[in-house]
């Protein structure tokens, strides 16, 4: 015990102080964050003129630092939204059996729906509603990412609330908690994790999505919103190679940084939310968390709201208990549903041939053939590119996940390069495909699996990794072949990754092919026969009824494909090759 | 009857829960209704403690969550006071098999949850659940995570924050399955001399087990429920002074003869009405026959005949875990029950004692002439073109008697028992069965009975839910 004594104190020394630098350090990140913010909102409260606004942003090097912060805010606060879009969506599809029968199909739908496509149409609707300032076309901007983000995460968190544990709704039910203290007690918790981790994953994806919005050509004007996007295109616009790979660089740091100080501590903080007591094999530790945990500020905070905290809790009671009546008539219930589906059913009919006959107008019926022909082409170059991909990185991604220390080393790196905005490329494939004369028909295969190939990549890694070693060693023991191995073993444990990869990739395909068909350098434009072609330029020229056809085309093409290829390939997966 | 000190002396019974003709039917796969509870009728009375006894599929959990208002019964009603139920009961409060604690809240927080939301301030709140926790023996891990506790530690918590409530009654749903034997009589004594003490808030406990001695050692009065669909059985009161002891006389005598109840010939209201077992009335047990070999062999090796709370202390075995084994045993006539004894029949020694090719010949023979699934595949087969039928064709007879759930475990044990007598063959791949060459051999015993109904054109059944 005597021994023991000088340890203790020691250790309780040593404690306080870190406590104090932790303290220390977390004031001076605070300080500095709201001082950035209070920078930002003085450029978006700029005054703005529908004429004079400007096209294209200075490449000055020395603006980049405040670029780059204006598209992070951008970022944020699109993920700001798509947080109380999923609590509010997904609460709602799985809490009212009559909404679910609505929003869950459109969320399915919207899900792979080319959301470039619709830019040009919601800056309509965002310069009307803010005509005076920036703040139209940034919301424009913050909107395209959101509709990059928001679906992910409103489906996980909507699976999570729809396969809670019965035992705990039972004994939410049972304590008569309150709807809004279900909410955050046992709601929120329990999808914690699926949704930090697809928040995470379509925060990647929408780097993409912010490079392209913010230079955006509609009506046959552009509008250039000061950021790295526009930084980018104005560089490649004035052929200034050097700061292009300057913007590279601050990109990545960009990835990086967000990674290690948001996402990485608070996928370690999510791990207190995982159900069940089967310890995670790789347990997600984070040093920026255990700065925070170190620190009485949190804790502080805290306090400080609680407050606020019961005033809430008091002011939600009126909205009633978690608990359903037992007792409902079925027959007002009956009358409910068919009155609701007739309402539903009519809308959609009415809106319907509201759009068709405007189509008709506008450039007639017709257009649909030629962008279902398109449409083929665009198909092609998907297909190229998932073959091509497959063959490349499947190999790569089996050898990295089968040896441990490699996946250590080589994880980290694939994940920022899937989170790397592919179009920041774009320029320098544009510009060796004008140097070598290869068609944009060819060469948009390469830009859209810039972006597209790494989900192939990420998710084998993932299934090689998760091979389970018995199954190895038991390989290894009967001498099987090279061939045998790949057959027996390999391919069928990958399978199931390879398909989730296989997906996401053709998603991202689909979409980039908007902005891959048609690109520029230096005023060289190059443009591709495809659909994604044809939207890009009927929303420059400001022709509605051609973009909302070739939006309709290439939807029909996304969720046909789910539908008929994806799934069958998902139900093999699960039932022929699961490991479990 | 009455155990509870305060009441003792009334020995007035006042009613708390009452449960008025309850019936309960789901969905089958096809839509038509399944009976899960057929026409109770209970009463939770001040002071007693009541268990509900059954095997899987007796309905005694939907039981237990009609009591608590968590599922609204088909006909019939569930009073509290006096009150009909309109949602979860507000007078209960429940400790679950799987604990149902939220992981991310510490035991402190747990424990105060159903405080908070009754609106409680924060002070009350901190005392009230510190009170409880100490009184259920956690005091020290207030500040931890369920995860970090030990499953009798979190069944702890499970307590504590139900009793913290002081709920009128309390219902328990197999509250010490999960936890190790030690652990569970430990807990077990502890609350009953919470229940014991002089100012104990609850009045009444209500346990779910499948545990014979379990519901001795603690009830007041036991309900057997029976299965197809659940039906209380036989109400049993017990008598044994407190505190028990598990090796007197009537305390054995006691579990004999629920043993008895629950072993006997099931007076499946079903079953009776067909003269013929057909796949839709009588649902195979969930016994394989690995298992099943080895309750015969066990058998066998005690001389022919067991006594059957013996055999299930020797294995460790829960009612839950033998009697499908017993079921499918007795229903292939290789053992036959009476009164908690099973005796070895001819057919089972002779199954027991034959070589390996024998043996599965023998098993074939059993099947095919008492498995009234098995029975009904092979004439599918037999009377199909090329001796291959699709397993939809069968999920689709099953269809009206069943969930989608159990029709699956049906054709699981049907195709296992099925296979292992070298009957059909299954390809998984497509979905395919196979007659094969054995079968034919045990065609002729078919033919023998063809004429009689069989299954799925029988009467429509409820079967087990």
């Amino acid at each position: 015990m005597s021994l023991l004594r000088p340890f203790v104190g020691f250790d309780v020394t040593l404690r306080s102080r870190t406590r104090l630098v932790a303290d220390a350090v977390v004031l001076v990140a605070v300080a500095v964050v709201f001082w950035l913010l209070l920078q930002l909102a003085h450029g978006v409260d700029a005054p703005f003129n529908r004429v004079s606004a400007p096209s294209s942003v200075s490449t000055d090097p020395a603006n980049l630092p405040y670029y780059a912060l204006r598209s992070l805010a951008r970022m944020f606060a699109a993920l700001t939204i798509s947080v109380v879009f999923t609590f509010v969506y997904a609460t709602a599809a799985a809490r009212s059996r009559r909404a679910e029968m609505i929003l869950l199909p459109i969320l399915d739908v919207l899900q792979s729906v080319p959301v470039l496509g619709f830019l040009s149409v919601t800056l309509t609707l965002w310069l009307t509603l803010f005509p005076r300032t920036v703040l139209g076309v940034e919301c424009a901007s913050v909107f395209a990412i959101f509709t990059s983000q928001a679906w992910n995460m409103t489906f996980a968190f909507y699976q999570s609330l729809t396969t809670q544990s019965r035992d705990l709704d039972e004994a939410a039910r049972l304590l008569r908690l309150t709807k809004w203290q279900r909410f955050w007690k046992l709601d929120v918790p329990s999808g914690m994790t699926p949704l930090v981790w697809n928040g995470m994953m379509s925060f990647g994806g929408g780097w993409f999505f912010l490079i392209a919005s913010e230079v955006i050509s509609v009506n046959n004007h552009t509008y250039a919103l000061p950021g790295i996007g526009s930084y980018v295109a104005a560089a490649s616009e004035h052929r200034q190679v050097g700061r292009l790979l300057l913007a590279i660089g601050v990109m990545i740091v960009m990835v990086v940084g967000v990674n290690v100080l948001f996402w990485r501590p608070l996928t370690a903080w999510a791990e207190r939310f995982r159900t069940g007591d089967t310890a995670s094999a790789q347990v997600q530790r984070s040093l920026v968390l255990d700065l925070l945990r170190h620190s009485a500020l949190p804790t502080l905070v805290g306090r400080g709201l609680r407050p606020a905290g019961h005033a809430l809790d008091r002011a939600m009671r009126p909205f009633g208990l978690a608990d359903s009546p037992l007792r409902v008539n079925p027959y007002r219930r009956r009358a409910g549903d068919i009155a609701f589906t007739t309402v539903v059913l009519a809308l959609i009919g009415f809106g319907t041939w509201k759009m068709l006959v405007s189509i008709d107008h506008g450039t007639g019926l017709g257009e649909f053939g030629h962008a279902a022909l398109l449409g083929l082409a665009t198909f092609a170059r998907v297909l190229v590119l998932l073959v091509i991909g497959s063959l490349v990185w499947v190999p790569v991604g089996v050898w990295i996940g089968m040896n441990p220390r490699v996946t250590r080393y080589a994880q980290p790196i694939v994940q920022v390069l899937a989170s790397f905005p592919a179009n920041f490329l774009f320029p320098f494939v544009t510009l060796a495909l004008i140097h070598t004369g290869i068609s944009l028909n060819i060469g948009g295969i390469l830009l859209m699996a810039l972006g597209a190939q790494w989900y192939i990549l990420f998710n084998v890694i993932a299934g090689a990794a998760a091979i389970p070693n018995d199954l190895r060693e038991a390989a290894a023991s009967l001498r099987l072949g090279r061939s045998l191995r790949w057959r027996t073993l390999i391919v069928p444990a990958i399978f199931a990754s390879w398909v989730t990869g296989g997906i996401t990739a053709a998603g991202g395909a689909w979409n980039a092919s908007i902005v891959a068909e048609v690109v520029s350098y230096g005023g060289h434009d190059l443009t591709a026969y495809g659909l994604g072609a044809y939207i890009t330029h009927a929303t420059t020229d400001g022709n509605f009824a051609q973009t909302l056809v070739g939006v309709i085309v290439m939807s029909l093409y996304v969720v046909g494909l789910n539908r008929i290829f994806w799934r069958r390939l998902y139900r093999i997966a699960e039932t022929r090759y699961s490991l479990i | 009857m009455a155990t509870h000190p305060l009441l003792a002396t009334t020995g007035e019974q006042t009613a708390i829960v009452e449960v008025d003709h309850v019936s309960k039917s789901f969905l089958s796969a096809d839509g038509t209704t399944l009976p899960v509870l057929d026409d109770i009728t209970l009463t939770l009375h001040e002071g007693e403690i009541v268990a509900l006894l059954g095997k899987s599929g007796s309905g005694k959990s939907t039981l237990l969550r009609t009591i608590a208002g968590l599922i609204a019964p088909t006909t019939g009603e569930v009073r509290y006071r006096g009150t009909r139920l309109n949602g979860a009961n507000p007078g209960v409060a429940m400790v679950f098999q799987s604990f149902a604690l939220m992981p991310w809240l510490t035991v402190q927080d747990n424990v105060e949850l159903g405080l908070q939301a009754r609106g409680i301030g924060e002070r009350q709140r901190r005392t009230a659940a510190l009170n409880a926790i100490d009184a259920i023996g956690l005091d020290g891990f207030e500040t931890a995570y369920p995860r970090e506790l030990s499953g009798g530690m979190r069944q702890r918590v499970g307590f504590a924050r139900a009793l913290v409530l002081q709920p009128d009654a309390l219902l328990m749903d197999e509250p010490f399955s999960a936890l190790d034997v030690l652990t569970a009589e430990n807990l077990r004594n502890e609350l009953l001399s919470l229940w014991t003490h002089a100012d104990f808030p609850t009045r009444c406990l209500c346990i779910v087990t499948h545990n014979i001695d379990e519901a001795v050692l603690l009830a007041d009065r036991v309900l057997v429920l029976g299965s197809n669909p659940g039906h209380v059985k036989a109400e049993i009161p017990i008598h044994v002074p407190r505190p028990r002891d598990r090796r007197s006389p009537t305390f054995e005598a006691a579990v004999d003869q629920i043993y008895g109840i629950l072993t006997g010939r099931d007076e499946n209201p079903a079953a009776e009405r067909v003269t013929t077992p057909g796949p839709l009335t009588h649902p195979l047990p969930a016994a394989s026959v690995g298992g099943l070999a080895g309750l015969v062999e066990i058998v066998y090796a005690h001389n022919g005949q067991t006594d059957l709370p013996d055999l299930a202390d020797e294995l460790s075995f829960d009612v839950d875990d033998l009697l499908p084994l017993l079921d499918a045993a007795t229903m292939l006539r290789l053992l036959e029950v009476e009164s908690a004894q099973a005796f070895l029949t001819d057919a089972g020694r002779a199954w027991y004692t034959a070589d390996i090719q024998t043996s599965k010949q023998l098993f074939a023979h059993h099947v095919v002439e008492h498995a009234p699934l098995v029975r009904t595949i092979v004439k599918a087969l037999e009377n199909s073109d090329d001796g291959t039928l699709r397993d939809d064709f069968f999920r689709d007879l099953l269809r009206r008697a069943y969930t989608t759930e159990d029709i699956e475990k049906q054709l699981t044990i049907a195709i296992d028992w099925g296979r292992y007598g070298e009957l059909f063959d299954y390809d998984a791949d497509i979905g395919e069965l196979i007659l094969t060459e054995v079968a034919a051999a045990v065609i002729p015993h078919l033919a023998a009975a063809a004429d009689e109904p069989d299954g799925p054109h029988d009467q429509a059944g409820p079967a087990d839910g």
